[in-house]
């Protein structure tokens, strides 16, 4: 694999943010023609590094060489020019435009200052077809789904350079975290994508937080850790727990414990009664019974309907059908405040559009339900609200540890814990959480699986949703099985439920 | 020069572009009068330069320190300056049909008429925005349009002129050898912040205005917020109403309270509050209106030529503008006054005055009546 120079090589690099610094002295580099996976915890620096090489960042220290020469990459157009091209987690493209626009938006070709339309669709359909994809580049973005958006989203950021020259042709790909919200046959689409560009030379920086999938795709890693380099290594030179071991520094905890103790626990009284409970295009009508101290956990595949199930059950949705009880008291359900005045909670998947408040501290986030629910005219005395909020910043260990942090600066998974703050600090009877482990690290995950198993130890129900079976089948008493916006099964957890079982459950699609 | 940090927490702090750029603009006033700075007693009374701004400004600090919070919600209110007008047609219209003008009890009653007016706009406005879910800039441009027309229709078309003493004390007397407009805006101001830092309403807003969705599943009653800041923007531009109407002792349904919308907008920008919702600061308001104010004066006092005015006002505006986007800063002074150690990612609060500054340039060549 070792090549004799690599395409990118930055040396030293140093990024400090207020308080806090981010990279100190780490070195990178990426050969052509490899897949190149930059591992670590949140907060490890991995966002840094790639904001720092694609320009959104400006850096404090060190150099950024491409093919042995030294540039300096002051804006993400810069970058682009340059030849690294940058696809995110979020597709950052416009939907109402067609895919042939998306692909050619900011560099269609011209020709006496107008846009040749036909051209542009010709070369796009040509890009898609050379890339093996079946898309129609006519049609509009808005009606593929995200995981084509994303694939659309690669074939406009390395057809970059391809028209009238302008730019050179991508050297560098880095694609953040792109496969958290795609399912399996999805993944392998992507993967065959990214092999094919790896095999016309494109040097690939990838960053997923599934491990499996780094594994299957990777050639090379990179581990960093606190902002510092920690190694780089074959992938077929370290298996995944001497990665973890590297990753977090210290051996990780065995998961494996929660499930046994989950088997056992004891669940009481029943808390949450919802009694053909539907919304016409969301969900059919189900009977969902929730015990207290229960977790309940929802599998199913992506767009099965367990996100509108849970926005049900929070009056996030109005449903068009059936009723709830909590405590054995009718809730109207028709706005998220009666539920919450019934004691429910609700951690959306879409941490940044329906979770936090990027603009506001890390301490007016965490106290927004709280004070939403006692309203504007009694705010929390100011001793109480910060005694509370150092208690949780602690107790979750949010880092860093300051709530005068502007929470847009958080990684993914200390976002996450201040949202699970938010809620914990109401001391809800019912915590919905919506793929809470989805986009953060090893470590973090951990944390958060052990917080839901000590919570319902306390006597709190949950409702959880995740995309990883295990996860799920670990930490619940009861699982909701969907399938086609249907609650297909409830099944009790035991020795004999295992991922295949919920896999036959789910393709089945019927009660056993 | 190099830069310690403690001047670099100075120039970091919200209020410093503001404040910097109002202590420019005053000093500029020193070579074209030399007694600028002075302040004399006359009759009791204060005059100089300082008090006339604050006392002309008066009415713009109070309809933007309304504007602020609909602002900070993510909204606008265009019909401030229609409101101004219902408010003053109504209230001298009233006074003006007493036996006795003068009478405490009728100017009282007159100023709670017009309020209510006020008040009943605001609601309106917030029920079209919140309620029926229409953009702000639509819903608020009804009242803009028609308010003007009922405030003609209130005044039959006619400037009416009323005769009240205890009416003028308002914008036009003193107390405390100081203009009474002073107090009033001073209570408001006070009223203000106490209402939005003292209570919760303040973190309220800026959620709401910072993340709807996420503020509507976190239980917070944003339609209500949101009508209770289109309520008390049309409450300050009621106020302000009567203030103008009671300096001329007139009602003008066409040009009382003419554009000052837009003033008040730009007032909420130079303030450092961003257009497009979430963080507020009613201190940095105050500053910009007074920015505004002062740039009026300056153009009188400096002389310049009557046709140029708009011009000169609209330079100097995009050089304000220019001066609070942290962008611009650091293109131009380097590093010194420059974002410095920016915090990580979109920092919204402090680009975005920056962004939006296009749109509000654009409105100040259209402001000066």
């Amino acid at each position: 694999m070792a090549e004799p120079r690599p395409v990118l090589e930055m040396t030293g690099i140093v990024k400090e943010f207020p308080g806090v610094r981010a990279l100190s002295g780490v070195d990178f580099r990426l050969f052509p023609g490899e897949i190149h996976a930059l591992m670590g915890e949140n907060g490890a620096g991995k966002s840094t590094l790639i904001k720092v090489l694609t320009g959104v960042y400006p850096l404090d220290g060190g150099t950024i060489a491409l093919d042995g020469q030294p540039v300096r990459i002051d804006s993400p157009f810069q970058a682009q020019q340059a030849g690294i091209s940058t696809v995110y987690q979020e597709v950052n493209l416009c939907p109402n435009l067609s895919v042939a626009e998306n692909i050619f938006i900011g560099r269609e070709p011209t020709r006496y200052g107008r846009i040749q339309w036909s051209r542009m669709r010709k070369e796009a359909a040509e890009l898609v077809d050379r890339l093996g994809l079946d898309i129609d580049v006519t049609a509009p973005l808005s009606s593929y789904p995200l995981a084509v958006q994303q694939l659309v989203a690669i074939v406009r950021s390395v057809g970059t350079g391809d028209s009238d020259g302008a730019g050179a042709g991508t050297k560098v790909l880095v694609l953040d975290e792109p496969t958290s919200s795609l399912d399996r046959d999805e993944v392998l689409e992507l993967f065959r994508l990214m092999r094919q560009l790896r095999d016309e030379g494109v040097a690939i920086l990838f960053v997923s937080h599934f491990l499996d999938q780094i594994y299957e795709i990777c050639d090379r890693m990179t581990v960093l850790r606190n902002g510092t380099l920690v190694g780089e290594h074959l992938v077929s030179e370290l298996d995944q727990v001497g990665l973890i071991h590297l990753m977090i520094g210290k051996e990780m905890d065995q998961l494996e414990g929660l499930h046994e103790q989950q088997l056992h626990a004891d669940v009481g009284e029943p808390l949450v009664k919802a009694d053909g409970l539907g919304r016409q295009g969301g969900i059919s009508p189900f009977d969902l019974e929730i015990k207290k101290g229960e977790v309940v956990g929802l599998a199913g595949l992506l767009g099965s309907g367990r996100t509108e199930l849970a926005r049900l059950l929070f009056g996030a949705d109005q449903p068009d059908s059936g009723k709830v009880s909590i405590d054995g008291k009718q809730v109207s359900m028709s706005a998220p405040n009666d539920a919450i005045a019934a004691g429910v909670a609700f951690c959306s998947e879409n941490r940044k559009t329906e979770g936090l408040v990027p603009d506001l501290t890390v301490r007016e986030n965490i106290i927004l339900a709280l004070q939403a629910s006692r309203g504007w005219t009694r705010p929390i005395p100011v001793a109480q609200r910060d005694e509370l909020v150092a208690k949780y910043i602690k107790a979750l260990d949010i880092r860093p540890a300051n709530p005068e942090a502007r929470v847009g600066q958080l990684s993914g998974g200390n976002q996450q814990k201040v949202l699970l703050a938010r809620w914990l600090i109401t001391q809800p009877k019912l915590l919905i959480l919506d793929e809470p482990t989805r986009g953060i690290d090893v470590g973090a995950k951990a944390e958060i699986q052990k917080l839901v198993v000590s919570l319902s130890e306390e006597g709190m129900s949950v409702l959880y949703i995740a995309a990883e079976l295990e996860e799920v089948l670990r930490l619940s008493h009861t699982i909701g099985v969907l399938r086609d916006r249907k609650l297909v099964a409830q099944l009790a957890n035991g020795p004999e439920i295992t991922p295949t079982r919920i896999l036959e459950t789910i393709a089945s699609g019927e009660h056993q | 020069m190099t830069t310690t940090p403690r001047l670099r927490a100075l120039t970091q702090h919200h209020l410093f572009w503001p404040v910097a750029v109002l202590v420019v603009l005053l000093l500029i006033n020193v070579p074209f009068t030399p007694d600028f700075f002075s302040i004399k007693m006359t009759d009791g009374h204060l005059y100089g330069s300082l008090v006339s701004i604050v006392l002309f400004g008066s009415p713009l600090i109070l309809v933007a320190v309304g504007m602020t919070l609909v602002i900070a919600t993510g909204g606008i209110d265009l019909s401030v300056g229609a409101v101004v007008a219902i408010t003053g047609a109504l209230t001298c219209s009233y006074i003006s049909d007493q036996s006795d003008q003068g009478a405490l009890a009728g100017v009282f009653l007159a100023m709670g008429i017009g309020l209510v007016a006020a008040v009943v706009c605001g609601l309106w406005n917030g029920f079209l925005v919140a309620r029926m879910g229409i953009q702000p800039i639509i819903a608020t441009l009804i009242i803009m349009v028609a308010g003007r027309g009922v405030a003609q229709l209130i005044t039959d078309g006619q400037i009416i002129t009323i005769n009240s003493e205890p009416y003028k004390l308002i914008g036009g007397g003193y107390w405390l050898t100081l203009p009474f407009s002073i107090f009033v805006v001073a209570a408001v101001v006070a009223v203000t912040v106490a209402l939005t830092r003292k209570t919760a309403l303040g973190l309220l807003v800026e959620s709401v205005g910072g993340n709807a969705e996420a503020s509507r599943l976190v239980g917070i009653r944003s339609r209500r917020i949101k009508i209770m800041c289109y309520v008390f923007c049309a409450l300050c531009a009621g106020i302000a109403g009567l203030m103008i109407s009671s300096n001329t002792s007139a009602a003008d349904g066409n040009n009382a309270g003419l554009w000052i919308e837009l003033d008040a907008i730009l007032a909420v920008v130079i303030g450092g509050t961003s257009l497009l919702g979430g963080r507020f600061s009613i201190g940095g308001t105050v500053v910009g209106a007074l920015v505004i104010q002062t740039l009026t004066t300056t153009i009188y006092t400096i002389g310049v030529p009557t046709q140029t005015n708009l011009v000169f006002k609209a330079a100097v505006v995009i050089v304000v503008c220019l001066l609070q986007s942290p962008k611009f800063r650091a293109k131009v002074f380097g590093n010194k006054f420059g974002p410095g150690k920016r915090t990580k990612g979109g920092d919204t609060t402090s680009t975005a005055p920056a962004d939006a500054a296009p749109t509000t340039t654009a409105a100040p060549k259209m402001e000066v009546s």
